[in-house]
């Protein structure tokens, strides 16, 4: 009995371990030993133990540095923006009022929405011909025919935009979870001591939210960086490889060129960055310490 | 889900009483608000503004209306084959992975165990891992076991990468039903399969419901996976369909954002229908860790 006890963890858990085992970590030890390998898939014969080959002409690949600096600003313009956002947002429906539930309805909706179907929904809005800014030029408000995507200046803020709409319900939704768990007395302790709303917001509600956000941040940051979607179908990473991100520019590099030894060494590296600059940041935010 | 009343809005209510009209609530509350629901809803709008619009119209209504375009998607394009494809992936998955993350949930909540740590780390780890990067080793393996282009491919890694997080999100959810319920259902007599069956269970329907939601949406939603491991179009889902009417040279506008309403319903019913228990999961599981 007391064995039986002792196992039966093990057991719930033993479908899942044997799923990740298959599924996750045996492909992720795969890239890595890809990463060393000369492995081009239409050039079966060529393969070989090459050693950091991969990683340094990695070093050297302008297209991988470019890649790497869209999506530090990608993830950074993002994050940054969602959270702001996010917060307002769930400040907002935290409150009281008629009709509350249907706002919160509303507005959190795009959460469910995918990358793809984002995109097919603001290339319509997007589009010279037919989005908003023609009618907008209609009732003379900026310039009739802009074609945001196609063009390099505007092609990140308007992937930007499109990505916000579905992103900021989340952080809107988990930091309003996490409001909702702020005891009630603190705020009226604080208002006791003559504390004013953006008194009790800094020094009541900020704090207490303090581990959400850090955590939000950082998974949505890993997210964003991650992301392929939404750039593959908007933009495709153009133009003229104004929008590549770092993964996509691995998705591209395995499709057209077949390359796979060069994508899994991108790949080791991109997993590695991830990696350093999560414990970095948790380590900064000093995440799950006393406030 | 409390009214959680911030003093915020206990104040400006008093004010209200008072029967002047708050300058105050309106310009903190309902203009930011009404200015996001424009930004959240004008875009929904655009889409069902061309799906249901004839061709070439510019009325900024939908007038005269037409289902023209729901016609040629759903029968000249095939969304009627991609649709129900993606129900039955989408639905197979949330079967997998709630039914996991019950047993994987249940044992992280309710028991000590060796490398009970380690594995919550790798659970958390999971989250660090790119999907989209893990497509060709993926591929490879579904070559080996012969589960390209079959649906499997896709449940299987749809399950993989869903489970860690609702599994946490689940023990979230069992640490908050009492253990005491069951263990005066044990003391009663029942073992723990019916302790749990009869008493647990029925408590944890709103994180089964959250978590079952999650899994359909992320499955219902994902492209890449369906791009990659499925090549025979009579297997394809729904948002590589809506890919392919962008992909072609000239865009259809009215089939784009057709297609692209075909592919909103499901999801933001059920996202409708679970919004209240989102917030709860959050914060009962991912939050609280």
């Amino acid at each position: 009995m007391a064995v039986r006890r002792a196992l039966t963890p093990y057991a719930l858990i033993t479908p899942t371990v044997l799923l990740l085992a298959c599924f996750l970590v045996f492909p992720v030890g795969s890239v890595v030993y890809y990463a060393l390998q000369h492995h081009v898939v239409n050039e079966p014969y060529d393969d070989a133990f090459v050693g950091l080959d991969n990683f340094r002409r990695m070093l050297g690949d302008e297209q991988f540095w470019h890649s790497l600096a869209f999506s530090a600003k990608w993830v950074c313009a993002e994050v940054a923006l969602q959270l702001l956002l996010g917060l307002v947002l769930a400040l907002i429906v935290n409150e009281t009022f008629l009709g509350r539930a249907m706002a919160r309805a509303m507005v959190f909706s795009p959460w469910a929405v995918s990358g793809v179907l984002t995109t097919s929904i603001w290339m319509l809005l997007y589009n010279p011909a037919t989005g908003v800014f023609h009618y907008l030029a209609q009732l003379g408000v900026g310039d009739a025919a802009t074609s945001v995507l196609g063009d390099p200046d505007t092609v990140f803020s308007a992937a930007v935009v499109a990505e916000l709409w579905r992103g900021v319900p989340f952080f809107a939704i988990l930091i309003l979870a996490d409001l909702q768990s702020v005891p009630k007395e603190l705020y009226e302790a604080a208002s006791m001591d003559g504390a004013g709303r953006l008194r009790s917001f800094r020094h009541v509600t900020l704090p207490h939210l303090r581990d959400a956000i850090v955590l939000a941040t950082l998974l949505r940051s890993v997210w964003e960086f991650n992301n392929v979607d939404l750039l593959y179908t908007l933009t495709n990473g153009g133009p003229a490889g104004a929008t590549t991100s770092l993964p996509l520019y691995v998705a591209q590099l395995a499709r057209k060129s077949y390359d796979f030894g060069y994508g899994s060494a991108l790949t080791t590296a991109a997993f590695v960055i991830l990696l350093f600059c999560s414990v970095l940041y948790l380590r900064l935010s000093k995440f799950g310490t006393e406030k | 889900m409390t009214t959680a009343a911030v003093p915020l809005s206990a104040k400006s209510t008093r004010s209200a009483a008072g029967g002047r009209p708050d300058l105050g609530r309106i310009g903190r509350l309902f203009l930011p608000l009404a200015l996001y629901l424009v930004f959240t809803v004008v875009p929904f709008y655009w889409m069902l503004l061309f799906a249901l619009r004839p061709a070439g119209s510019t009325s900024l209504l939908p007038w005269p209306l037409t289902f023209e375009h729901f016609d040629t998607v759903w029968n000249g394009m095939g969304f009627r084959v991609y649709f129900q494809n993606s129900v039955w992936i989408a639905l197979l998955t949330l079967l997998f992975v709630t039914f996991f993350a019950l047993m994987g949930g249940y044992a992280l909540a309710r028991f000590r165990f060796r490398g009970q740590k380690l594995f919550l780390l790798a659970l958390l780890c999971t989250q660090f891992v790119p999907g989209a990067m893990m497509l060709i080793p993926l591929f490879n393996i579904f070559q080996a076991f012969d589960l390209i282009n079959s649906r499997w491919s896709l449940i299987i890694a749809e399950t993989t990468f869903q489970l860690p997080l609702a599994m946490i999100l689940m023990s979230g959810f069992v640490k908050n039903v009492p253990v005491e319920l069951e263990e005066s259902a044990m003391v009663d007599g029942c073992g723990r399969i019916r302790a749990f069956l009869a008493v647990v269970l029925p408590l944890l329907r709103p994180g089964i419901v959250a978590v079952g939601s999650f899994a359909f949406i992320g499955s219902w939603n994902n492209f890449l996976f369906a791009l990659m491991f499925l090549n025979d179009p009579e297997l394809q889902t729904v948002p590589v369909g809506l890919q392919t009417t962008i992909g072609e040279n000239t865009v259809d506008f009215g089939a784009l954002a057709a297609g692209g309403v075909v592919a909103a319903v499901p999801v933001v019913l059920v996202f409708a229908f679970v919004q209240k228990y989102l917030v709860q999961g959050m914060s009962a599981g991912a939050v609280k860790g």
